[in-house]
């Protein structure tokens, strides 16, 4: 582990921005206007003080800044940028163009709530919006954690040849001041390695073609392509995640079970699961450690990477489980919010292993907290895990 | 301290563009410059110049998991003793907790105000005019400058130095070395400050 170890205190969004600035991004498109973030706001500082040799191109709108991400990338160039809430959204149409180039670029998403009613506070419902997009999406629940898997993402990200989100809870995280360590910019540099395109458009001595029309013979197979290429990240994801574990100290599996497995060995207690991701999780472990102290047999399941989705693993982690919370921050209006129906796929889902499937007397709960900034207190999660809310809005 | 034992937690209540903010994050950085564990963040909604804000700092030797609102404080900072008025900021304050008010009142007089709102207030109070330092010492209004000497010297949480650094870390080169030392004199006199 390296020593030379800094502790910082900054916002998610400064984090993130240092990450990027150790990663030694290229070309950052970006739209600077709300619902942007500071973490734009920091880089273009670094650039404006010469800290850091990158082009912002700044554009008119974040439909256009995802569309010069992706002729920047397909340029053969390390590319990210940052928005969040309807920005995200606006870029919708244009992050399937990016997935199916299979272009590595980089959006750091505070994820935000979406009009209407016009409200930009923190929710997943945005990045929720596109979570068949093709992207990989990999959540935080703190500052330190947004500055390690922006620094784990873009070399998946490189690595499997995907774009990535990667995703920290809007004003919870982005705007909160945390500590957090900070590695050596060239521990960094080293980790996430130099920027090899692959046939980029600017090779002119090996000409190609990016955006061509497929039919009905061909397109098929992309699409298949693709689906093959983000199974692949999930355990390109773990090895990159044991190899940042020992540079830094800091392990970040699949999904993160709370209280931690020993040695290897479940923690085999735990009775009550909630499943959770982002800022609230930290909540959660807070009112863990207070309910287990009291003798309650509880724990959590923290989601990490959301997309591609580790139905095996965590179907094989949850199996115990004699009751399953799930706790979502964004609808999906019309069906079962986003985790709760990954989790039930995950136990229930075609071709898995029968043995999960069994679901003789479990309850599996599905709970909607924090929509539009809505403030999450220890006592609603406490009041969750022991079943004394009936409505399944935390309100 | 009831709800997070190892944790001092404390409620900033401003009005949109006094500050607030800055002062958490300053102190914040102080704690991190002693190897402490902090959080600081705002209670997010519009920011509208004038409109009542609350900002949160947590500080700890462990580290700070929950991302939850301060809403047991052991100690309560009002930059704008207009906001007895309209807020509840003894909520939660025990006896054997602290309120700092930058005003021109007496203890007592804060007192009745805060009973008339909020029934029994037994806390301890620390009344402080830092508006008026401020414009003595600054020659500006920068009560939330001020206010940074009274939180060391009421809360013992960070030190004084640890505040200072910070303080001229971020504002030396911003307002000059000449302004900077006299916002350092306010804050020191307010550390004084009985």
């Amino acid at each position: 582990m390296n020593k030379k170890n800094k502790k910082l205190a900054l916002t998610g969004g400064a984090a993130a921005a240092e990450a990027l600035k150790q990663i030694e991004i290229d070309v950052m498109p970006i739209y600077p206007i709300t619902p942007q973030t500071t973490i734009i706001e920091t880089y273009a500082g670094f650039e404006a003080n010469g800290e850091v040799d990158t082009e912002i191109i700044k554009v008119e709108s974040e439909h256009s800044a995802m569309s010069a991400a992706i002729g920047a990338s397909a340029a053969g160039v390390r590319t990210a940028t940052a928005t969040s809430s309807q920005g995200l959204a606006l870029m919708h149409e244009v992050l399937y163009i990016a997935s199916g180039f299979r272009l590595p670029i980089m959006i750091l998403v505070s994820a935000r709530a979406l009009a209407s009613p016009i409200n930009i506070h923190g929710d997943h419902s945005d990045v929720m919006g596109c979570r068949d997009s093709g992207w990989i999406q990999l959540f935080c629940e703190n500052g330190q954690e947004v500055y390690d898997k922006t620094i784990i993402g873009m070399k998946l990200a490189e690595k499997v040849k995907l774009p990535i989100m990667v995703i920290m809870d809007g004003f919870n995280t982005s705007h909160s001041v945390e500590n957090l360590e900070i590695l050596e910019t060239k521990v960094v540099q080293e980790f996430v390695g130099e920027f090899e395109a692959v046939s980029p458009l600017l090779d002119t001595e090996n000409p190609v073609t990016y955006g061509a029309v497929a039919l009905q013979n061909s397109y098929f197979e992309f699409r298949i392509d693709q689906e093959e290429a983000m199974k692949n990240a999930e355990e390109e994801y773990e090895k990159i995640a044991k190899d940042f574990e020992k540079i830094s100290g800091r392990k970040y599996d699949i999904f993160e079970e709370y209280p931690a497995s020993s040695a290897g060995k479940k923690t085999e207690d735990v009775e009550k699961i909630m499943v959770l991701t982002g800022s609230a999780a930290g909540t959660a472990k807070v009112v863990v450690d207070k309910l287990r102290e009291a003798g309650e047999k509880v724990g959590i399941l923290k989601i990490n990477l959301f997309r591609p989705f580790p139905h095996q693993e965590i179907a094989e982690s949850l199996k115990n489980a004699k009751e399953i919370i799930v706790l979502d921050r964004a609808q999906s209006i019309g069906t079962y919010p986003p985790f709760y129906s990954e989790i039930i796929n995950s136990l229930y889902g075609n071709g898995r292993d029968a043995k999960f499937c069994v679901s003789t007397g479990r309850e599996i709960k599905s709970y909607i907290y924090g929509l539009g900034g809505r403030d999450i207190f220890q006592k609603q999660i406490e009041d969750v895990f022991m079943g004394k809310i009936k409505s399944k809005y935390i309100q | 301290m009831k709800n997070h034992k190892d944790i001092f937690e404390v409620i900033f209540f401003a009005r949109g563009g006094q500050g607030a903010k800055t002062t958490a994050e300053i102190l914040a950085q102080a704690g991190t410059y002693e190897n402490k564990f902090v959080q600081a963040f705002p209670s997010f909604g519009p920011e509208r110049s004038g409109a009542p804000t609350k900002t949160y700092l947590r500080i700890s030797d462990h580290e700070i998991r929950t991302h939850e609102p301060v809403v047991d404080p052991d100690l309560v900072v009002v930059l704008d003793d207009t906001l007895l008025d309209s807020q509840e900021v003894a909520f939660n304050l025990d006896k054997d907790e602290f309120l700092i008010i930058n005003t021109k009142m007496a203890e007592h007089e804060v007192r009745e105000k805060l009973i008339q709102r909020g029934g029994k207030f037994e806390g301890k109070i620390h009344p402080i005019d830092a508006s008026g330092i401020s414009l003595s010492i600054i020659g500006q209004p920068r009560p939330n400058t001020v206010i940074l000497g009274k939180f060391v010297q009421v809360s013992g949480m960070v030190k004084l130095e640890s505040v200072l650094e910070e303080f001229r870390l971020i504002f030396e080169k911003k307002i000059g070395k000449e302004n900077c030392d006299k916002n350092i004199q306010a804050i020191e006199k307010a550390y004084d400050s009985i």
